[in-house]
């Protein structure tokens, strides 16, 4: 059965490391649904969130190939740990000859922020969990979406907490 | 000091003794110091993709990391080919590329190519180096990887101005600086106790082993461990020479042109244990019906190949030799008599056999009688087709190391540079390679290099006139439309061995093959004996690409 995992991998700055990860997905046939790198607390050390699919023994195999890689210092597969994860999208939405408070209402709902208006459009800027963005595209559908960028989910484990 | 001897004294360092190569424009510099160099000893081919191979042959006759040396580009791409077989087999070599200065890279300068994208899913790692002074730090990071866990192919790009460049002194570091890297050679205690539980519990138990048993040196503990629990044992291609052709619990190779007895025994045994094996197609045929009724346990030192193709019971990640120890001191004595029994009858009812109806002579008659006179320390490699499966199935080998095969990826033209680079690494050996004339034919240039080099390799062509492997699946699945697999009369391969400076023969009747063989076994240089083979002799038995082991076709079937 088709699942979907998050895995944050980190990985040493290097030259060529995100082609490395990137090439081991297309070369082993691995589904990404998003991959998103940035650097950490540590300017040597990069965090990369991916988003694979793919059945339980090919998420097992997309985790050890990862960890296989030369410059990968440590996986983490988010769904044994408690965690958080956000996504950002900036999304370009039609406003001619639109109910312009309906639209401000949804984008009110979903605590988005304008971030640019013009005559025919505004650029909104949604964070969450793929399935907050997911339904924020979904109601604003009817105005119509001009263009759109979602960065990737991007995720952390939670620190334990005190005491329990 | 330049970047060049630097690279040289690295190498020292890692005990390099023997580079195979080929130089070029932006290795000048380096040729300029290896010009002057006295403890490498340099080989120089006659096309790149033999010094991958012979850094190969090297490394997989001797244990030690074989190192390869081509320029840029052209030289560079010529090496992929020896890097991706050496990747597929896990097999240790280092090679360095050179490539154009930092400054023209990016800018399709020329005999620039991107070397280490164009090789990033056929090596264990690699690098281009960004600056003279990482030179040390790289190499002992390269031949650290390279040899440790999971042996692979490395490979460094060297620029052409990092190679001239100026370091002011050569400090060589004592450890790598690898972070993230640490393979794991201590199984888990937990997973060994399952395991024997397990095989304490197994009646119909059977060792499948690979490369890997070879790669940790584990051959004491395999025979001890298949001893003492009374398991039969077969073998991939690549755990060729592990167990001795005559030990009474070795089943031979199994899997599409293994022998019937192994794969009716992995079929109806209960328990498998795999060591240092993946479970490759080759091996388990059709995965759906693979070992129907076994439970798996599977020790491999590489976590990605345990549960890849088959979800496995029992992981146990860690080096065979360890692994075997630990079971070993846990394990009680255990016996089957039953199912021995029962192996040995399939082993009396259907052994390796061949006809001999038909013209020419019988390849399988060659390789056993190169197999009878070449002695027990004899190096053989093959080509790829009907050639190594003719060597795999009836050449009686009796040690480890001494069968030099490209498995994983099959690259014709891989057995003749692979016998140089062996008989280099043992130039007291026999070494011979056993070939088709398709692919020898694939780097028959190299005869220039065991020329030059005095190095007495032998080479047996199976000729049959035909891309044989090909051929026969042609037969057998495509109605015998022979869709130009036919080779016949390419080439006076006795001409060609005596334009190179080497010795040639050619046999096509029964009465000379002793007689030739024992001749051109005392010749001490490069010798080529073209046997004439029955054209259409087929590779039996025979389970079909994606078949089940237990369905083999056999000759007597199909006439």
């Amino acid at each position: 059965m088709e699942k979907k995992k998050t895995i944050s991998v980190m990985v040493e700055n290097h030259p060529g490391v995100l082609a490395r990860i990137a090439g081991l997905f297309s070369s082993r046939n691995f589904n990404i649904e998003s991959l998103a790198v940035g650097e950490t607390e540590d300017p040597a050390t990069s965090r990369m969130t991916i988003v694979a699919t793919g059945d339980e023994l090919v998420l097992e195999q997309i985790i050890k190939q990862l960890n296989k890689l030369i410059d990968t210092l440590k996986v983490i597969d988010m769904s044994k740990e408690d965690y958080v994860e956000r996504e950002l999208a900036l999304i370009k939405i039609n406003t001619e000859d639109k109910n312009l408070t309906h639209l401000m209402h949804i984008i009110h709902i979903f605590k988005g922020k304008v971030l640019d208006t013009a005559t025919d459009s505004l650029i909104v800027e949604i964070t969450g969990n793929d399935d907050r963005i997911n339904s924020f595209t979904q109601l604003v559908q009817t105005f119509g979406i001009k263009e759109m960028v979602r960065t990737g989910i991007v995720a952390l484990t939670r620190s334990k907490k005190q005491k329990e | 000091m330049r970047g060049a001897k630097i690279l040289l004294e690295s190498l020292k360092k890692e005990g390099v003794d023997t580079i195979f190569g080929y130089p070029g424009g932006v290795l000048l510099s380096l040729f300029d110091e290896i010009y002057n160099e006295k403890e490498i000893k340099f080989y120089l081919v006659r096309h790149e993709q033999g010094a991958s191979h012979m850094a190969d042959g090297y490394a997989r006759s001797t244990g030690k990391v074989g190192v390869c040396l081509a320029t840029s580009g052209p030289g560079a791409t010529n090496l992929v080919t020896g890097i991706a077989t050496a990747y597929m087999d896990s097999i240790p070599i280092v090679a360095l590329t050179g490539q154009v200065a930092t400054s023209h890279i990016g800018n399709d300068a020329f005999q620039e190519v991107d070397i280490t994208g164009i090789t990033r899913p056929i090596v264990k790692h690699n690098y281009l180096v960004r600056n003279s002074k990482d030179i040390p730090q790289i190499v002992k990071n390269a031949f650290h990887i390279a040899s440790t866990g999971r042996p692979g192919p490395v490979l460094i790009d060297l620029p052409k101005d990092i190679l001239a460049g100026e370091v002011e002194s050569f400090v060589y570091p004592e450890t790598p600086n690898l972070l993230g890297y640490k393979p794991k050679y201590e199984p888990n205690k937990m997973q060994i106790k399952k395991a024997v539980e397990l095989i304490e519990k197994a009646k119909k138990p059977i060792v499948y082993i690979g490369g890997g048993v070879i790669a940790s040196s584990a051959y004491e503990e395999l025979l001890k461990f298949i001893e003492k629990i009374e398991a039969p044992v077969t073998t991939t291609l690549l755990g060729i020479g592990v167990v001795p052709y005559n030990h009474p619990l070795y089943l031979g190779m199994l899997g599409m042109h293994g022998t019937k007895y192994a794969n009716y025994a992995i079929q109806e045994s209960d328990l498998i244990i795999a060591i240092g094996a993946r479970f490759d197609d080759r091996v388990t045929g059709d995965v759906k019906t693979f070992a129907p009724h076994a439970d798996i346990i599977h020790i491999d030192i590489d976590p990605t190949s345990i549960s890849k193709i088959i979800r496995v019971d029992i992981p146990i990640v860690g080096d065979a030799k360890n692994v075997l120890k630990d079971l070993l001191s846990e394990i009680k004595e255990k016996r089957h008599p039953e199912w021995i029994e029962r192996i040995m009858q399939w082993k009396k009812q259907h052994p390796l056999t061949f006809s001999c109806a038909g013209e020419g002579l019988k390849p399988q008659m060659i390789v056993e009688k190169i197999s009878e006179l070449a002695g027990p320390d004899a190096i053989i490699s093959t080509e790829v087709g009907q050639n190594q499966m003719w060597t795999a199935q009836f050449y009686k080998f009796t040690k480890p190391r001494k069968f030099l095969s490209s498995g994983g990826l099959g690259t014709m033209g891989y057995g003749f540079p692979a016998a140089i680079g062996a008989q280099v690494a043992n130039p007291d050996k026999l070494v011979i390679d056993i070939a088709g004339d398709g692919s020898i034919q694939m780097n028959i240039q190299e005869l220039a290099t065991a020329v030059k080099y005095n190095l007495p390799v032998k080479v047996a062509i199976l000729n049959n006139g035909w891309l044989g492997m090909v051929r026969q699946w042609q037969e057998l699945f495509f109605g015998k439309r022979y869709s130009y697999t036919d080779i016949s009369g390419s080439v006076d391969f006795v001409k060609i061995a005596e334009a190179y400076g080497a010795a040639g023969f050619k046999v096509e009747k029964e009465q000379n093959v002793e007689k030739v063989l024992k001749e051109a076994f005392n010749i001490k240089k490069p010798v080529l004996i073209d046997f004439h083979i029955c054209g259409e002799e087929n590779v039996w038995p025979m389970v079909p690409a994606g078949g089940s082991l237990h369905n083999m076709l056999e000759e007597t079937e199909l006439a």
